[in-house]
């Protein structure tokens, strides 16, 4: 049970500030109001964990693994709060077509990508 | 009028391609420690809440949109909290409860795993509504806490006088 936590913070340890770099990398680049960064951190969270959960569902990736990478580093890759949050920030401006632009993307994109990392996961094994 | 988003770390004029950290105040390091931190210990709550209510099958999964909505009705009330806060304590209390716990212990990818797996095993209906549902509790919660702040503390409103 303590390894198990340890694997999650482990995880959480990685994913969070990968995403907060990635924010920062795309901000240093690209001089925009969109949130690239984390449309970006949560696309890859996206896909890397469809891939993980189907190959956990077809017994090719271990409790271990599946704490550490699926429950920690994916689940903290991507977030819910930060994303809501510039949603809300991006109308609040005035900016209603990027703010229901950035929303329909991300979700479309995000359960889009679940499904392609899944079929990778399908097809290797 | 003076702006209360400028410290003397924030120069008006900037040099041409200046770096990041110049407008970073606290610098890099700390910051990144206190995302990690953060993060890790916003995965590990999630983790024991999913624990202790595991679901099962086509099942609504209520512990991650129950995680996602109170991860984002915090957010709005933290950022609207920090806006009255000092440039350093908004970068370094936002970095660590922020960008570290709340994004750690919300996630966007068991959300739309949760919406793949719904559909996989038949239930698209469920699936809808989950993914539905999840927009609007998490657009609700970010509203809600902004405005509960705002209530609370008039002087986080914008255009009072700081």
């Amino acid at each position: 049970m303590t390894g198990d936590v340890l694997l999650v913070l482990a995880g959480g340890l990685v994913g969070a500030p990968t995403r907060y770099l990635t924010g920062v990398a795309v901000k240093a680049r690209i001089h925009t109001p969109f949130p690239f960064g984390t449309l970006a951190a949560n696309s890859a969270a996206c896909l890397l964990l469809g891939f993980l959960a189907e190959a956990a569902t077809g017994g090719h990736l271990d409790r271990h693994a599946q704490l550490l990478l699926a429950t920690g580093f994916c689940g903290a890759l991507s977030t819910w709060s930060t994303f809501s949050y510039e949603v809300l920030t991006l109308a609040d401006k005035g900016r209603l077509f990027l703010s229901g632009t950035y929303l329909a993307v991300s979700v479309l994109l995000g359960t889009g990508l679940s499904f392609a990392g899944a079929a990778v996961a399908t097809a290797v094994w | 009028m003076a702006n209360p988003y400028f410290t003397r770390h924030d120069l008006p004029i900037r040099p041409f391609g200046h770096h990041h950290s110049e407008h970073a105040p606290g610098g890099q390091g700390p910051v990144l420690a206190a995302v990690a931190v953060g993060g890790a210990l916003g995965a590990t709550t999630r983790y024991g809440i999913e624990s202790a209510w595991p679901v099962h099958g086509t099942q609504f999964p209520w512990p991650i949109l129950l995680v996602n909505a109170t991860g984002c009705l915090v957010m709005g009330a933290l950022m609207t909290f920090l806006a009255t806060r000092s440039a350093l304590v908004k970068r370094l209390a936002g970095a660590l409860i922020g960008t570290g716990f709340l994004g750690g212990y919300t996630t966007f990818s068991h959300y739309t795993d949760n919406v793949r797996e719904l559909v996989r095993d038949g239930a698209p209906g469920t699936a809808v509504g989950y993914l539905l549902l999840t927009v609007v509790a998490a657009l609700l919660g970010v509203w809600a806490g902004v405005a509960a702040v705002h209530a609370v503390l008039p002087a986080s409103r914008p255009g009072a006088a700081a």
